[in-house]
């Protein structure tokens, strides 16, 4: 009871929650020792340069790779032992830096993977109907990502741009609570950009992201808070505002030129 | 979530199931086909390759689809073949005379337990390894049956076995018995293609593509993969039956590692890209197998088939579908080419 009690509580509180995670790969330290919480419904960019160990942290909370030390909570809930799909089953959600696409499918078949990936029909041997739940919902999720005229197009033969947009909408699936972004506006074009922060405000506001992201002006827009890595730790907090005029981060991430 | 309505898209791709004039032209000539031919093509040529291909095509399901190379397709259709002789009748009177309604359920229920073991210990590898441990499982299956003689009857293995006579046929004679075979494999042949198309099949191919990802979706990657052993060990059981009748016996040589081999050879020649590369696989490779002794000397049979995979693989990595495909690509130029010169 006791139990319970306490993890509700942790569920208020935090929709992500870091304790001293910490990834070694053989001699290199790749995350020290961070933790970090985020809120439901918040909106977060990590910044840092190549290396500080960005991505190792969101392989961390999917679940791609143990930590080596360290425990995650999500929602309240300890998965830290969790493997992958069970982390995505319980609202989670990523999108990767390079694209993850099912290359040699349709638009509408790795939307319709994403929308299947969280439902009990998973072991279906049946074709879906045409009128399926999860094919509907492929069809709304391809139109809130601007490629309803794509459905049926083979994702190889779609632009970068188009890509990257696959990929947020297939994060979209089911009922995300939080959704990972990894580098969503790299190799876009300034208009591709400016769809992309357009697309992220208008997310639905019980829906939280962490967003990695190379382009502070995307960064920034998007966020509320900012939390900047250094060498696998952390190294600062702050709004946007704080971050962007804090001397220490322009010097390690910005070489001390911006602004 | 505000999401734009989609009511004005057109109906979605995915169920339609295509029958093209040609695929019905096939159809019918398996059908008339036994009609035209002497036993021996009914038989040693037509059913064989039927069976053959049954089997193959579980590795093509396995392997084209899901991406699992598993050398032990022909093992689990000897323990269907083993389980039928065993819970069934068989001339050494070692059989525990089941009828036939106990007794085929239950060995597809055997070897499709043992197909989804099989792949409960294989799916924690890939790549080579996977094909190391299916293949000392077959190994190891060869060895026991051999050995064993309180159940598998050891090196003998057991003789006598033929289909029971359902609605009073003899199904072992060459007609029936071509039909019943080209039934098995309509029927295997037509649950592949649509299982291609369901949502196990393309989370499959999913998984096949890029394993990581379909885990960040949401699915249990080993399950998927455990599913897809169990479902291709079903086909490969009913193959495994057929073929038991086929021959009339069944001894360890049926599940030796030539035999195991075969099978990869028929759908690697045949293309694992679709489900259709495993009969034409097993059509070339049973006409090779018949012949080969007009060709070249019968001992000389595995120079004969190993230099057919050797030119088909070298010439075309997609085996006969790809030539196929090649061909038609290059039909196509020509008529294209040949239009533009009409035209000028």
């Amino acid at each position: 009871m006791a139990e319970t009690l306490s993890i509700s509580q942790a569920s208020e509180a935090h929709a992500l929650s870091l304790e001293g995670v910490s990834r070694r790969f053989g001699a290199l330290v790749a995350l020290d020792q961070v933790s970090l919480t985020v809120e439901a419904g918040e909106r977060r960019a990590i910044l840092g340069a190549n290396g500080a160990g960005k991505t190792t942290l969101f392989n961390m909370v999917t679940g791609d790779f143990r930590p080596t030390a360290g425990r995650i909570w999500f929602f309240g809930e300890d998965i830290t032992a969790l493997p992958p799909h069970e982390r995505i089953r319980r609202g989670l959600r990523r999108t990767y830096q390079n694209s993850m696409l099912f290359r040699g499918l349709s638009v509408r078949d790795n939307l319709y993977l994403a929308a299947q990936g969280i439902t009990r029909g998973r072991y279906s041997l049946r074709r879906p109907r045409r009128d399926s739940s999860e094919l509907s919902l492929a069809e709304r999720l391809a139109g809130y990502v601007h490629l309803t005229q794509w459905l049926d197009t083979t994702v190889s033969d779609l632009s970068h741009g188009q890509q990257r947009q696959l990929e947020i909408g297939m994060a979209l699936a089911g009922a995300p609570r939080m959704i990972l972004l990894d580098e969503p506006a790299a190799g876009l074009s300034p208009k591709e950009r400016r769809d992309l922060i357009a697309l992220l405000q208008a997310l639905p506001a019980h829906v939280g992201f962490v967003i990695i992201e190379h382009d502070l002006d995307v960064a920034l827009r998007v966020a509320r808070f900012v939390t900047v890595m250094h060498n696998g730790q952390i190294f600062k907090e702050g709004t946007p505002d704080e971050i962007e005029n804090d001397p220490d981060v322009q010097a390690i991430y910005l070489g001390g030129h911006h602004g | 979530m505000t999401i734009s309505s989609a009511s004005d898209l057109e109906q979605p791709r995915l169920p339609s199931l295509p029958v093209k004039p040609w695929q019905i032209l096939v159809l019918l000539l398996l059908i008339v086909y036994p009609l035209m031919v002497p036993d021996f093509w009914r038989l040693q040529v037509g059913a064989y390759a039927l069976i053959l291909g049954v089997i193959a095509l579980s590795l093509t399901f396995l392997a084209g689809y899901g991406g699992m190379v598993s050398l032990a397709q022909m093992t689990v259709a000897g323990v269907a073949g083993y389980a039928v002789a065993i819970f069934g009748v068989n001339s050494a009177a070692l059989g525990l005379g089941w009828p036939w309604w106990v007794t085929i359920p239950l060995s597809l229920a055997v070897a499709t337990l043992f197909a989804t073991l099989t792949g409960w210990l294989s799916v924690r590898t890939a790549g080579i390894y996977t094909i190391m441990i299916t293949l000392a499982i077959a190994v190891a299956f060869f060895y026991l049956v051999r050995q064993n003689y309180v159940i598998f009857n050891g090196f003998t293995g057991f003789a006598g076995l033929a289909p029971p006579p359902v609605f009073g046929l003899d199904w072992r004679a060459p007609l029936p018995f071509y039909y019943l075979s080209l039934g098995v494999a309509g029927i295997c042949f037509a649950a592949v293609v649509y299982m291609s198309r369901s949502t196990m099949g393309v989370a499959l191919q999913g998984i096949r593509d890029n394993p990581r990802r379909m885990a960040a979706l949401g699915f249990n990657v080993r399950a998927h993969r455990i599913a897809a052993y169990a479902l291709a060990g079903l086909i490969a059981a009913l193959g495994g039956i057929l073929l038991v009748w086929f021959n009339g016996r069944i001894s360890p040589g049926s599940v030796g590692v030539d035999r195991v081999i075969d099978i990869l050879v028929i759908a690697v020649i045949g293309g694992l890209r679709h489900p259709t590369g495993a009969f034409l696989g097993a059509i070339v490779f049973v006409l090779l197998e018949n012949f080969a002794i007009d060709l070249i000397d019968r001992e000389r049979f595995n120079t004969v088939i190993g230099i057919a995979f050797l030119a088909i693989v070298f010439f075309s990595p997609d085996g006969l579908l790809g030539l196929w495909d090649k061909a038609s690509r290059a039909s196509r130029t020509l008529a294209g080419a040949t239009k533009d010169w009409n035209g000028r």
